[in-house]
């Protein structure tokens, strides 16, 4: 029932038939939940885009003497140990997590077809590069994190590093199971018998297959690199004092807990929705794009 | 199976050594100088370098790490930076609190997720199963240690039911054992539970369309014999994968677990002897929790051969 009511939107849509809110409503009767999570990430993004015109003041601008003020009308959110505002704080603080998701998600996914595509071929590369992903996700992922943010030192490109490389060999697992199975299958074999080039075996047969399961793949990196960046933030090894971050701002509330929860109640409703969103996009367009994973997740 | 496990064992020799140098490696580029940390600020010039020559740190990178390596052949992990701990001890006195946390966490997380996700996926795509599964994301899309403060703010704080934070050995009086424990283990346990109940529905979905299981249906059995005895013993196999990811991620979690409600055990070990530069420390501790990790993954894969006897190697 709702795939067929996706296919004749998408049909329509394509045709240029219909009206586009038209073509809007029928896609949230057919999926809600991952319109829900597109929503979210929309708002998201535009209001880390919109930063500064959303009735904001300088995230940094410290007042003494308004330290501890609950939620009211003058600060939405609340102001923090000393006077900043924690509502400016936070909708600043969803461009650093916006960033470094869609950096890291799109690096990592980059990066994995590259070397999944040339380890999923080569047998002697994948002895090789393997055991080294292997090695690299054997350590958990935050301390991973933690330990490369604090090598790389705290700025938002290299904490988009660090996370790069805690993030890619999982995805490389991923491009690579997909080649194994894909390169057994009768039109590989049949390209190579009528000679056609390794490269563009890859390139134009073996690297298609496997854009719909990296679409997938690259939404739920996406989600784990905002809690990751909020992790390592918050565990004092991210991003510089000076840009609000979700963690940041949460970890230099944690010590007034119980005097000003919320310095760290707003941040993290603003992550979790987030991520919660992220995903719920990234489940619906799985279910979508991979019909085979459906039954199985 | 006897030359799959030792081919299993043997496999795992070329992740930790990777796993040793890349610990190595990290840990000798990362920024900040651990014998002028140990001089102290004002220490002249000279205490420096005689302190970098008592720990080893001024001959070449290679020397050092073929010293570690020895060392680790012969089960010597080393002495910490500060203190004059041996790594290993410390590792032991830390061990205690992180192994009750993840037990802990990973009895509640089980005992939670399986009969949500057998009730997620025997209802597919009712209320209660869009219940369960956006439960389930909602688990790993909240962050944890944000968890773990709500949680302290709600039942330490105003509640006063529980302590906020620290550890008491069991060895003092178990109730307060588990009082401590209780809350960093639902807050660690809410990542695994998401991972188990997605996988338990997804697997009963699958078994419950099974010819077998509409045999049973059709021969009258009663709907609980038909989950439990035909569908569940089925679905089985993927649940042990992921009980056993659940550790993985819980181990994980625990590092962010423990720092937040300070609980003194690996983890928050870890966390710390990163911020003091204690390269003996991190490298122990980063090989032990990597070690168990990568041990976990090979009892998980020979519980599927043992579970399966379909499966061969």
């Amino acid at each position: 029932m709702a795939d067929q009511a996706v296919r004749t939107t998408m049909r329509r849509s394509t045709m240029g038939i219909g009206s586009l809110s038209v073509t809007a409503a029928r896609f949230v009767k057919a999926n809600p939940s991952m319109a829900a999570g597109l929503i979210i990430v929309a708002v998201m993004a535009l209001i880390a885009l919109l930063a500064p015109v959303l009735f904001t003041e300088n995230p940094n601008a410290v007042a003494p003497r308004e330290r501890f003020t609950g939620p009211s009308s003058g600060s939405w959110f609340g102001t923090d140990v000393v006077g900043r505002d924690v509502y400016s704080r936070t909708i600043y603080g969803s461009r650093v997590s916006l960033i470094v998701a869609a950096a890291v998600a799109g690096i990592t996914t980059l990066l994995s077809v590259v070397i999944g595509l040339l380890v999923g071929y080569y047998r002697w590369v994948d002895m090789a590069v393997m055991r080294i992903m292997d090695g690299l996700m054997s350590i958990p992922a935050i301390l991973l994190a933690i330990a490369l943010t604090a090598v790389f030192g705290g700025s938002v490109q290299n904490v988009i590093l660090a996370l790069c490389i805690v993030e890619t060999p999982r995805a490389v697992r991923v491009v690579r199971a997909a080649v194994l199975s894909l390169k057994e299958q009768m039109f590989i074999d049949a390209a190579r018998a009528v000679g056609v080039p390794t490269w563009r075996i890859l390139a134009r047969h073996l690297f298609p297959n496997t854009v719909a399961p990296l679409i997938v793949l690259a939404t739920f990196i996406a989600a784990s690199a905002v809690l990751l960046e909020a992790y390592v933030s918050f565990l004092g090894a991210g991003v510089s004092q000076d840009t609000p971050t979700w963690g940041s701002t949460m970890a230099q509330g944690r010590q007034y807990l119980s005097r000003a929860i919320w310095i760290i109640f707003f941040p993290g409703v603003f992550l979790t929705l987030t991520v919660l969103g992220i995903n719920i996009a990234g489940d619906g367009l799985r279910d979508r794009l991979d019909p085979k994973l459906r039954r199985r997740m | 199976m006897l030359r799959y496990v030792a081919h299993r064992l043997l496999a795992t020799i070329p992740v930790l050594l990777t796993v040793i140098l890349f610990v190595f490696v990290i840990v000798r580029l990362t920024p900040g100088d651990p014998a002028a940390l140990m001089a102290g600020p004002d220490a002249p010039a000279t205490d420096v370098e005689a302190i970098r020559e008592s720990l080893g740190l001024n001959r070449p990178l290679i020397v050092q790490l073929g010293i570690w390596m020895g060392d680790l052949a012969q089960g010597d992990l080393g002495t910490s930076t500060f203190g004059k701990n041996k790594v290993l001890d410390l590792i032991r006195q830390r061990m205690v609190p992180t192994i009750s946390l993840a037990v802990m966490a990973e009895v509640l997380a089980v005992g939670m997720a399986v009969p949500l996700g057998i009730l997620a996926g025997w209802k597919a795509r009712s209320l209660t199963d869009r219940g369960v599964m956006l439960f389930a994301v909602l688990g790993y899309s909240i962050p944890v240690f944000w968890l773990g403060l709500m949680l302290i703010y709600l039942f330490a704080v105003n509640l006063n039911w529980v302590p906020a934070a620290g550890y008491t050995p069991p060895q003092e009086g178990l109730l307060d054992y588990f009082m401590h424990l209780i809350l960093p283990a639902a807050t660690t346990a809410v990542i695994a539970m998401a991972l188990i109940t997605r996988m338990t529905r997804a697997t009963m979905i699958e078994t419950l369309n099974e010819d077998y299981v509409r045999t049973a249906r059709a021969k009258g059995l009663a709907e609980k014999v038909v989950l439990v005895r035909h569908a569940l013993r089925n679905a089985a196999l993927p649940i042990v994968t992921v009980i056993g990811l659940g550790v993985a991620a819980l181990l994980s979690g625990l590092v962010v677990t423990e720092s937040v409600f300070a609980i003194p055990g690996l983890g928050r070990l870890l966390v710390d002897s990163i911020a003091s530069r204690n390269y003996p420390v991190i490298q122990g501790t980063t090989l032990v929790i990597s070690v168990v990790y990568v041990f976990i993954n090979l009892l998980v894969d020979l519980s599927y051969a043992f579970l399966d006897p379909r499966i061969r190697y």
